[in-house]
Order: structure tokens, then C-alpha cells, then sequence
């Protein structure tokens, strides 16, 4: 197990991300690659959980997208994503926010966190 | 057909050219020490026996011990033949993980994790009972009929029913190497192979 992990250590790639968890709104710049042709897909919405450790790990997304609710899973450390944008810190009390899937509308909404 | 002797260490991820995570499994493979060398002439086949890992001088016995002498080195863990390879091998030589490259197509064989007693639907993949109604109250994962009744009179042999599985010796061939690390003796296989972590495999090109 340990050489798992020295190993990750070297395989991990540098990345500047802002450090986000669950209950922020966050946007994910993620490169789509079709054919020789390359673009930038924004996917914005609230983070739902961050999932794993080390080379593996994912974080989750959920957005309402026309009235329907979008959940996309990244992997951290994805080459793919070109940049995480922080947009706002949200005030949850929990690291998997599931709960937000059976709310609608208003109920929906996260505090926002300020400090201070 | 050559090979070598590993370890499983266990498993992680990589990202392919297109930034597909890829779940794949690392293996110390090698280096290994050619025991024995076997000639058409001396034993009516050519193979080599390449020895892996470590052991204690006081827990070989000293047949093996003067085995490993003849190659000039120390007591071996696993020792295996690989026929019809390394035709130009010599008794002491050191076999590397670099006979492995990115892309080649491996066959490994482990020893499977041990699962203890289990019932037809795991080891067998039966379907079980169909439904929980119809007054089935009890025999949700049964296997069901054995067979006819007074003719045979007995049941077939190899019916498939429930117990020991695992534990079995399994080789998974066409694993596809997704990446190598020849300074640290270890390559990465898509997807997983049979045995605990730290459960040694033997690896065939």
C-alpha cells in the first residue's frame, strides 16, 4: 500500500485549483477534444462531494439545467480540465450533500459562507 | 514465449493520451536470477528457471540451498519455469522488468482471494429464486432441481452446487500494459488480476 501512494506522490500532477468542497459553486473548464478540433466546455454548478484520495479521486458536480437536474463526476486530477473557478463558498454542514437531489426550487438554494 | 516473476502491489489510475482515467493494477515484476538453465540436450527441453523475492538461509533447505549456490546467489522465494525462452540465458543472470514494454499484451496467473463457503449464486452465477412472492419464503438464492427423479436415481457428477470457491489458481491473458516505471521494476496493467496485494504472479509475453 505504500508504494501506492510514494508512487502517487511522483504520478500526481501539479494543479492550482482553488480548494473547494462540498457545498461551493463552482465552474469547471473542461477541454473537449473532437477530432483535430479543441474547446472549452464550461460546466458551472454546486459541488456535491469530493470522493477518494490521491491519484484517484473525483469530485461531483450538480447543476439544474432546464429544469432538470445534471450531475457530472470529474477526476481530480483529469488532464482535461483546464482551470476550477471558485465562484462562491457554500455554508453546508455536511461533506456529501445528497440531500440537495430530493429538494426543488428554493429549498434548493446553499447560504453562502462569509467570514467575518 | 519469455516471462518473469512478480508482486502485485496493488491498484491506482492512469490518464490515456485522450485524458481517459484508465483503472489499472501495479506489479513489481522482477528482477528475477536465472536458477537453471535446461538444454534439449541435458533435459529433452529448453526452459529457464528464473527465482524471485527473498528468503531466510535458515528457512531453505539445503538441496536449495546448494541449488542457489550453483547460480551465486542468495535463497530465492518462488522459483519458476518459463519453457522455450531466454535461449541465450546463463545460470546468474538478472532478469529485469524491461522485458516488458508499453503496449505489449501479458498473460499473468495468481492465485485467486479465497471466498470460503459460497452459495450456487455467487459461485456459479445461478439467478436464484425469481421472485419473493409466490410463497417462496425461504429459497431466494437455492439452486433448485438436481436432476431427474427415479432415472438416474442419483445425482450427476459436477453438478454445481455451493461451496469452497476462490483460492484457485486463475490466468487473465491479454492484459494490456498502460504504463512502465523500468527504474523502479514496475509496469501497470489495465484492469485487475487475480490475488491479494503482495500475492506473487507469474507474468507471460
Amino acid at each position: 500500500m505504500d508504494i501506492i501512494k510514494t508512487l502517487e506522490k511522483d504520478l500526481i500532477p501539479e494543479r492550482s485549483f482553488p480548494d473547494f468542497k462540498a457545498g461551493d459553486n463552482i465552474s469547471v473548464h473542461y477541454r473537449i477534444i473532437e477530432g483535430a478540433k479543441e474547446r472549452i466546455q464550461i460546466f458551472r454548478g454546486d459541488v456535491i462531494q469530493r470522493k477518494g484520495s490521491g491519484l484517484t479521486q473525483t469530485f461531483t458536480i450538480r447543476k439544474i439545467s432546464n429544469g432538470i437536474g445534471v450531475e457530472r463526476i470529474f477526476p481530480f486530477y483529469s488532464p482535461n480540465i483546464a482551470e476550477v473557478e471558485l465562484h462562491k463558498r457554500g455554508k453546508v454542514r455536511r461533506a456529501r450533500i445528497y440531500y440537495l437531489r430530493d429538494l426543488k426550487g428554493k429549498a434548493a438554494r446553499i447560504k453562502e459562507l462569509r467570514k467575518g | 514465449m519469455s516471462g518473469i516473476i512478480g508482486k502485485k502491489i496493488g491498484m491506482t489510475s492512469v490518464f490515456d493520451e485522450t485524458g481517459k482515467q484508465v483503472a489499472c493494477t501495479v506489479i513489481e515484476a522482477g528482477p528475477c536470477v536465472v536458477t537453471q538453465v535446461k538444454t534439449i540436450e541435458n533435459d529433452g527441453y529448453q526452459a529457464v528457471q528464473l527465482g524471485y523475492g527473498t528468503k531466510k538461509e535458515k528457512n531453505t533447505s539445503k538441496a536449495l540451498l546448494g541449488h542457489f549456490e550453483k547460480a551465486s546467489t542468495e535463497p530465492k522465494r518462488k522459483l519458476v519455469e518459463f519453457r522455450d525462452s531466454f535461449s541465450d540465458a546463463k545460470l546468474g543472470d538478472v532478469v529485469t522488468s524491461e522485458i516488458i514494454n508499453l503496449g505489449d499484451k501479458i498473460a499473468i496467473t495468481g492465485q485467486s482471494k479465497g471466498k470460503g463457503f459460497q452459495g450456487v449464486v455467487k459461485r456459479h452465477g445461478f439467478a436464484g429464486v425469481g421472485g419473493q412472492t409466490h410463497g417462496q419464503h425461504n429459497r431466494l438464492r437455492s439452486p433448485g432441481s438436481l436432476g431427474a427423479c427415479s432415472t438416474p436415481a442419483r445425482v450427476m457428477k459436477g453438478m454445481k452446487m455451493g461451496g469452497r470457491m476462490g483460492n484457485d489458481r486463475v490466468k487473465q491473458s491479454n492484459m494490456k500494459v498502460v504504463s512502465v516505471l523500468h527504474d523502479k521494476n514496475l509496469i501497470f496493467v489495465k484492469g485487475s488480476i487475480p490475488g491479494h496485494n503482495g500475492s506473487l504472479i507469474i507474468i507471460e509475453k
